[in-house]
C-alpha cells in the first residue's frame, strides 16, 4: 500500500488538494483510504465520504494534533493495510508550527497556499522543511510573478523538495501531483519506523523526544482513536 | 564551485561572493557573521539545543545548504537552447485521434482559440509538463525533435515554460520596486538594480496609466498589473516558452507587449479570443472537444483588417478616457 502524509496550516487546500488527487487515482480504479486528523472538528471527512473513498477521523481535542497523529497512525496504517487498500493517505493541520507528522522513509506531503504571505514559508518548521513533496495552492487569485517569488521563499527553507503549483478548485496540475503519489513510498507497516524530527514540549513519551512508533514506545497522556 | 570546496572558505570571502547565503541562514532563523572562520567551522559550532528549538536538524540543515546551493550555481548554467517545439496529437475527448504534428519555432505567436470547456487550458498544460502521452489527451511533446530530459517537469531553475495567467492580483505587501527586485534576485540575475529599473520603465510604457516604483503592488490597476507582469517576464525569464491562458480586456498596449515577448526570440502560445492578438498571431489552432480541430493560418486579407481593428480599438480608448475624465458621450 502506499501511503503519504499529506500536512499543512489550516485551510491551505489540503482536503482540495486531496480530492483531486483521489478523482485522478479513481479514474485509474485505485482503492483509496483518508484518515482525517484534526484538532476541534472538522467536516472533510463527509467531503472523503462523498468521494467514495474509506474514511476515519480523529480528534485530538486538548493534544497537540500531531502527537495524538503519531499515537494513533500505526493503527490507521493497519486498517488501511487490512481494507486492501491501494492508497492511504493522511490529512493533518499543522496547528502548532513545532510539530510534524513527517516520517522517515514516508512520502511527505506539505500543502501551503500563496496567500499566506511571504514569510509563512520560513515560520512552519519541520512540516514543511522536512517534507519531499510541497504543494503551493490558489495561485488563481494570484499574479504569476508573485507564484515564483513565493515558491522561491519555499524553495530557501527546503532546497531538496520538488515544489508545484496546483490549483485546488479547478485541479489543475492535480494529474501531474497524481504521478508523484503513484511512486510513492510503499509499505505493509509502520513498525520499526521513526518520525522525521522530534516533538518536544506537551505531556506523553512523544513530548520527551521518542521518536520510535509503536505502542510500546507510549506513555503518559496518550489517547486512542476509537476503532 | 564544489559543495566541499565552499564548506572550507571563510565567511567573509563568500558573503561577498554568494550573498544569498545570509538570507538562506536568516530563513532558518540562523545569522552569519563576517568572520574569517570557514563555513564547516561556523556549522560545526552551532548548538544542537538553539538548532532543536529552530525546528531543524545539523543533517537536515547541511543537505538543505547543499540543494539549495546546487540549485542556486545552476542559475548560473546556461540553459540548453530550445530551437523547436513539436505537439504530436493525441486524442479529443470523443477518443478520435487528433492527427497532427506541429512544430513551433522561437519567435512564433500561436493563438488557441475554442469555447470554453473546449480543451485550451489542457493543451497549454500538456506543453508545460512536457506530456509523453501519460495525460487525458495522450499527446506527446517533444524539444529539439527529441523527448526531453525529464528534469523540465519539476525544475525550478530551468523552467520550459513561463505562464502569464488570467490573474494578475497581487496579495504581498511591497510596493512594485520591492516585489521586481525581490522577484531579480531570487533568479539571481546579474545587475538586478538594472534590470528592475527597466522593468518598471517597461511597464509603464505598456500601462495605459502610469505607475510609480513606490506604488504598493496591491494598488496597482488591472492594466498596471498586467503591464508589470509581461515587462517582468520579457526581461527576467528565461523560459524558452511562454503561455499566455486569456489575458482580454484593455488597459495595455497589448500589440507593444506581443511585440516586447517576441523580441526575447520565445516560443509564445496564448488562449485568447482577443481579435487583435489573434490577428497578430501566426497561425491559430481552433479547439474542438480537447482536440486540435483545425490549424489556420493568418491571412494576408486577415492582416490587412489588422489595421482597421486597431483603429476600432483606439476609437473605443479614446472614448473611454473621455468617461474619465468626466466627458459626455453625447457626440461621438
Ligand atoms: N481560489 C482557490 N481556493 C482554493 C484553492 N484550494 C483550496 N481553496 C479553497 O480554500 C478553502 C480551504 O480549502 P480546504 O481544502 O478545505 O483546506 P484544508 O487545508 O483542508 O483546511 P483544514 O482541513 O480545515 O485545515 C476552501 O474554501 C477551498 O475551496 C485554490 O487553489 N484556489
Ligand atoms: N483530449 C481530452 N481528453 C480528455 N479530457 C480532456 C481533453 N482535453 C481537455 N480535457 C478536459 O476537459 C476539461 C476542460 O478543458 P480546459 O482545458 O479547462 O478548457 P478551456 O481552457 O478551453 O476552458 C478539463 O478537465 C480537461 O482536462
Ligand atoms: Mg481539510
Ligand atoms: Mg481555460
Ligand atoms: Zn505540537
Ligand atoms: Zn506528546
Amino acid at each position: 500500500m502506499h501511503f503519504l502524509t499529506v500536512s499543512g496550516p489550516p485551510s491551505s487546500g489540503k482536503t482540495s488538494v486531496i480530492l483531486r488527487v483521489i478523482e485522478a487515482l479513481q479514474a485509474k480504479q485505485k482503492k483509496i483510504g483518508v484518515v482525517k486528523y484534526d484538532c476541534l472538528m472538522t467536516e472533510d471527512d463527509l467531503s472523503y465520504a462523498k468521494k467514495g473513498v474509506l474514511v476515519k477521523k480523529g480528534l485530538s481535542g486538548s493534544q497537540c494534533p500531531d502527537h495524538y497523529f503519531v499515537s494513533n497512525i500505526e493503527a490507521c496504517v493497519s486498517w488501511g493495510v487490512e481494507n486492501n487498500c491501494d492508497f492511504l493517505i493522511s490529512e493533518s493541520a499543522g496547528l502548532c508550527n513545532r510539530c510534524s507528522p513527517h516520517i522517515k522513509d514516508i512520502t511527505a506531503v506539505c500543502v501551503i497556499d500563496n496567500l499566506s504571505g511571504i514569510n509563512t514559508p520560513r515560520k512552519i518548521g519541520p512540516m514543511l522543511k522536512s517534507a519531499d513533496i510541497v504543494v503551493i495552492t490558489k495561485g488563481d487569485i494570484v499574479s504569476q510573478a508573485e507564484r515564483e517569488v513565493f515558491a522561491s521563499r519555499v524553495k530557501q527553507v527546503n532546497p531538496g523538495a520538488v515544489i508545484m503549483n496546483i490549483n485546488g478548485i479547478t485541479g489543475q496540475g492535480a494529474f501531474e501531483l497524481t504521478t508523484l503519489f503513484e511512486g510513492a513510498s510503499d509499505i505493509e507497516t509502520l513498525k520499526g519506523m521513526r518520525l522525521r524530527f522530534s516533538m518536544p514540549s506537551a505531556l506523553c513519551s512523544y513530548c520527551l523526544g521518542e521518536t520510535r512508533i509503536g505502542d510500546e514506545y507510549q506513555t503518559g497522556n496518550v489517547r486512542k482513536m476509537e476503532s | 564551485m564544489h559543495y566541499h570546496d565552499l564548506l572550507l572558505q571563510p565567511l567573509k570571502q563568500l558573503l561577498a561572493d554568494y550573498p544569498w547565503l545570509e538570507d538562506f541562514f536568516s530563513s532558518f532563523g540562523l545569522q552569519l557573521q563576517v568572520t574569517e572562520q570557514t563555513l564547516q567551522q561556523y556549522l560545526n559550532q552551532l548548538d544542537p539545543d538553539q538548532l532543536l528549538d529552530l525546528g531543524i536538524s545539523q543533517e537536515q540543515l547541511q543537505q538543505s545548504l547543499h540543494d539549495f546551493m546546487a540549485g542556486m550555481l545552476a542559475l548560473d548554467e546556461a540553459a540548453e537552447k530550445v530551437e523547436s517545439l513539436t505537439i504530436i496529437g493525441g486524442f479529443d475527448k470523443t477518443g478520435s485521434a487528433e492527427q497532427l504534428e506541429l512544430t513551433l519555432k522561437p519567435g512564433e505567436v500561436i493563438c488557441i482559440v475554442g469555447p470554453t470547456g473546449s480543451g485550451k487550458s489542457r493543451l497549454l498544460a500538456d506543453i508545460e509538463w512536457v506530456a509523453q502521452g501519460d495525460t487525458p489527451t495522450k499527446r506527446k511533446i517533444l524539444i529539439n525533435g527529441g523527448v526531453p530530459d525529464n528534469k523540465w517537469r519539476f525544475s525550478t531553475e530551468h523552467k520550459l515554460v513561463a505562464q502569464l495567467s488570467q490573474n494578475m492580483n497581487f496579495v504581498m505587501d511591497l510596493t512594485a520596486e520591492e516585489f521586481v527586485r525581490m522577484h531579480a534576485e531570487s533568479r539571481l540575475v546579474p545587475d538586478p538594480e538594472e534590470k528592475v529599473a527597466r522593468i518598471l520603465e517597461q511597464a509603464n510604457q505598456l500601462a495605459g496609466e502610469q505607475f510609480k516604483p513606490d506604488t504598493p503592488v496591491t494598488s496597482l490597476s488591472g492594466g498596471q498589473s498586467r503591464a508589470l507582469m509581461i515587462a517582468d517576464m520579457a526581461i527576467l525569464s528565461k523560459s524558452p516558452i511562454v503561455l499566455i491562458d486569456e489575458i482580454e480586456n484593455a488597459g495595455i498596449d497589448r500589440k507593444k507587449a506581443l511585440e516586447l515577448l517576441v523580441k526575447q526570440e520565445k516560443i509564445i502560445l496564448m488562449a485568447t479570443h482577443d481579435p487583435i492578438l489573434a490577428l497578430m498571431g501566426d497561425k491559430r489552432l481552433v479547439i474542438k472537444n480537447g482536440g486540435i480541430a483545425k490549424i489556420i493560418e493568418s491571412s494576408d486579407a486577415e492582416r490587412k483588417n489588422l489595421s482597421r481593428l486597431e483603429e476600432l480599438d483606439n476609437t473605443l480608448l479614446a472614448l473611454r478616457n473621455r468617461i474619465r475624465f468626466g466627458e459626455t458621450l453625447e457626440e461621438l
